[in-house]
């Protein structure tokens, strides 16, 4: 009974994102009995198009578009969101330990971040994948790290609220450890603002990964990747078929539903009513 | 007179008021019930009660407004013959800041800081079509002299932050008096104030108020200030009248159980303490000098002593440096020069190189229990955590212990499974002490702990506190601006005034009567229960 009375007070734009994730987390986790046909399986002519055969038609090599999108929320979410989880850690511990030692460290740190944040995003990532090559690994680990330092920022300030705080104080007047004041005193009160930073993060970081892939550095082929799809196929734009737009309407549904329930969660910790 | 004549006779009549607010999962509960108002033109009245009594939701309501998350769903709000509970929003807009003038607790909260004063006073008359722009210039100049403002002339072209708290505060009343308003509300004005910066305040105010025939509700919780300003009294408690007299009346012969109690608490006096036996006091401070980031000195040759079970006093306006000694003797901000001891040990000058038995010597209550407690936290864990650190004992024990010291604290046993948030202020306070004692310190710094607190809460934080010294031989510095709580709690006083110690001694020393001439001016300024008090000093002065 309680339970469902707290889901009547969900506005329904965040029910209906709720929805919607849960829909892709589920596509993306059964992403082999969904699909017809294997992500890497060339099943077809080039280009066919939509039929009972293939749903949304072949693409340009001739595998199922439909089992490509499929298998493109497994890795396209999935990469997501550990980039978004890697850039969290990175960006929350350095930012509690500016916070906390403040002085000369947390200069130090403040400095390394506005120089990394000062290049363009995009062309410092294009540039690092080129130096370092595009395998999973490093795209994961490059965009994690220009990812933290916007985490960085809002932990720092989050945090640097909260050390003024009496009750900070008097923790450190008691004498205890960092990973004590970190844990116990600060993350806790964090935990509100961090939520709604990683769902806004986590669509920053899925469009990035998609314009990395679009531009041939992200994701790499034969892997089914929504980015990388819409450039193999944007050839068909040309002749008035929609089938290159999926991915990205995809991107956008799923983007605008955590946008949905990150509102939500925003309006409720912010305490304003909507 | 029939109820008829009463209400043409005033100018606002409010017949049972009742105000809704709003809690968080969204359901509306009334928070005033049905409260009735007279106020006649020229009128003072003094609204009194403790916080959440309902003081500042009625105040705003007699302008017809409510607060977000709160509104007026009964009753109504007559103000010369106009329902305010029921006017159009555009009635009440001519009538604010033009007919009815609201002045805030904090002013510096409530001026706007990027534009000067005076042009914020001539908001009010030129949009209201008052008065142009340099007749209300002339005007603010005017009202500025008589409130004694230094250089009226110049000083309204000066920004908030360029002026201090008490001139703020004047300028914020002459604001609320550019238009001429029939009726002015005041929400605390004073009570942000050092007590020599609230008697000019109070006097500024009564002044204009009188001179201009403004009626006024004036709202506080400071009984001997009300005293002062009104000329009848009500008292409310949880949003319902308790009573209402002529505040001569009212002061003399309340008639209500509780109204009593509220003025029973200011007369606490503790029985002078036997002369000091050890030689070796608890905590010594010697010739400490402090300044923040090296610059302008805050704390300049400062010595005192504290002894094995006293309570040592600290009283000085704010930037006297009080706080700032106890921030130095908690080691939280190393001194320039001079040393602290404790039992005639030197300590470290900044907490992180003290020794765990050092840190655990010395604990901290602080003035807002809202901050000094973790808001995600139980009190088990706020208070047991001290002692698993410091006394190195097991969870279990700890969870035992606790619950014995909540009991020390006069506090119900199941308090220690929640959070901050689902206690009172009080109660918070309790909690705050608890977790200093749970260190089982010797020496206890209790910053303004009984400031945020209603009478009533501060008279049982203060007698348990006396309670506990009793019982644990523990030494209190207690430092404080509130003359009253040093008469309750003190053995021995120090006063400070710009970071240097005036005078101290034993609190007969130094208080029966004030022996230094700044003793004397602050005691002076302190506001007494008679009606007639603050006259009295003003011609005193003249």
């Amino acid at each position: 009974m309680r339970f469902l009375k707290s889901i009547s007070k969900i506005p329904p734009t965040a029910l209906l994102g709720m929805v919607v994730v849960f829909a892709y987390i589920f596509v993306a986790a059964f992403a082999h009995w969904v699909a017809p046909y294997g992500q890497f399986q060339i099943v077809g002519d080039q280009y066919s198009g939509w039929s009972d055969k293939f749903l949304l038609g072949t693409d340009n090599l001739g595998r199922d578009m439909f089992s490509r999108i499929v298998y493109g929320a497994r890795n396209t979410v999935g990469v997501a969101l550990l980039i978004t989880f890697l850039s969290f850690s990175v960006g929350c511990t350095f930012g509690i330990v500016a916070a906390i030692r403040g002085g000369w460290v947390d200069a130090v740190l403040s400095w390394a971040v506005d120089i990394l944040m000062s290049i363009p995003q995009l062309i410092f990532a294009m540039l690092l994948l080129t130096i370092l090559g595009t395998s999973l690994p490093v795209l994961i680990t490059v965009v994690a790290l220009l990812d933290s330092t916007r985490v960085f920022r809002l932990a720092r300030s989050v945090a640097r609220n909260l050390v003024v705080l009496d009750f900070v104080e008097a923790v450190q007047l008691r004498g205890e450890g960092f990973w004590w004041i970190a844990r116990h005193e600060l993350l806790p009160n964090m935990v509100a603002p961090l939520t709604a930073e990683f769902g806004i993060r986590f669509c920053f970081v899925f469009l990035f990964i998609a314009a990395l892939s679009f531009l041939g550095i992200g994701v790499q082929p034969p892997t089914a990747d929504w980015g990388s799809m819409i450039r193999d196929n944007a050839t068909l734009i040309t002749f008035g078929d929609i089938t290159p737009v999926i991915p990205g309407l995809a991107i956008a549904c799923l983007t605008i539903a955590v946008n949905f329930i990150v509102d939500w969660i925003l309006g409720k910790t912010g305490g304003s009513r909507v | 007179m029939t109820d008829m004549a009463i209400r043409q006779d005033n100018l606002l009549t409010v017949r049972g008021l009742k105000i809704e607010a709003r809690n968080a999962e969204g359901d509306w509960h009334e928070i005033v019930h049905g409260v009735d108002l007279d106020l006649k033109r020229g009128e003072v009245l003094g609204l009194i009660g403790e916080s959440g009594a309902g003081k500042s939701t009625i105040g705003l309501a007699a302008m017809g407004f409510a607060r977000p998350g709160c509104r007026i769903s009964g009753g109504s709000i007559l103000f010369d013959g106009i329902d305010l509970a029921s006017a159009s929003e555009r009635t009440k807009r001519a009538l604010r800041g033009a007919r009815i003038a609201y002045v805030a607790q904090s002013a510096a909260a409530a001026f706007n800081p990027a534009q000067r004063l005076i042009d914020q006073y001539a908001e009010g008359p030129v949009r209201h079509g008052v008065q142009s722009r340099a007749v209300a210039y002339d005007d603010a100049k005017q009202l500025y002299r008589r409130m004694q403002m230094p250089e009226p002339d110049t000083i309204g072209f000066r920004y908030p932050h360029q002026v201090s708290g008490g001139q703020l505060q004047r300028a914020m009343t002459a604001m609320a008096m550019s238009c001429r308003p029939d009726l002015i509300i005041f929400d605390e004005p004073t009570t942000a104030l050092d007590v020599t910066t609230q008697i000019e305040v109070l006097a500024s105010i009564k002044d204009v108020v009188r001179q201009f025939g403004t009626a006024a509700i004036y709202i506080t919780h400071d009984l001997a200030v009300v005293a002062q300003m009104a000329d009848r009294i009500k008292v409310l408690r949880y949003g319902c009248d308790v009573e209402e007299a002529a505040a001569s009346t009212m002061m003399s012969a309340p008639r209500e159980e509780y109204t009593r109690s509220l003025w029973a608490v200011r007369h606490m006096e503790k029985p002078a303490a036997a002369p000091v036996e050890e030689a070796m006091p608890v905590l010594s401070v010697r010739n400490v000098t402090a300044a923040y980031g090296g610059r302008r000195k805050v704390l300049e040759n400062v010595s005192l002593d504290v002894h094995r079970g006293r309570t040592v006093a600290v009283v000085g306006e704010s930037g006297s440096g009080k706080s700032t000694l106890a921030r130095v003797i908690a080691g939280l901000l190393p001194p320039v020069s001079g040393q602290v001891l404790m039992d005639g040990g030197v300590l470290a000058p900044a907490v992180a190189n003290r020794s765990r038995q050092d840190r655990q010597r010395i604990q901290m209550i602080y003035q807002m229990a809202d901050t000094a407690l973790n808001p995600r936290q139980t009190v088990r864990n706020i208070v047991g955590r001290p002692m698993e650190f410091f006394l190195g004992i097991s969870s279990a024990e700890a969870t035992a212990r606790v619950s014995r010291l909540l009991d020390m604290m006069e506090l119900p046993a199941d308090c220690a499974n929640r959070l901050p948030s689902e206690l009172s202020g009080g109660q918070k306070q309790r909690i705050g002490i608890a977790r200093a004692l749970a260190a089982e310190p010797q020496l206890v710094i209790c910053d303004e702990v009984t400031s945020a607190l209603d009478q009533l809460v501060a008279e049982g934080i203060l007698k348990l506190l006396m309670r506990l010294q009793q019982e644990m031989k523990l030494s209190f510095l207690f430092i404080t601006h509130e003359f009253a709580t040093v008469e309750a709690i003190a053995d021995d006083v120090v006063v400070m005034q710009h970071g240097k110690i005036v005078d101290q001694g034993t609190r007969q020393e130094v208080l029966h009567p004030p022996r230094a001439d700044y003793t004397k001016a602050l005691v002076a300024a302190v506001p007494q229960m008679n009606t007639g008090w603050l006259e009295q000093q003003l011609q005193g002065r003249s």
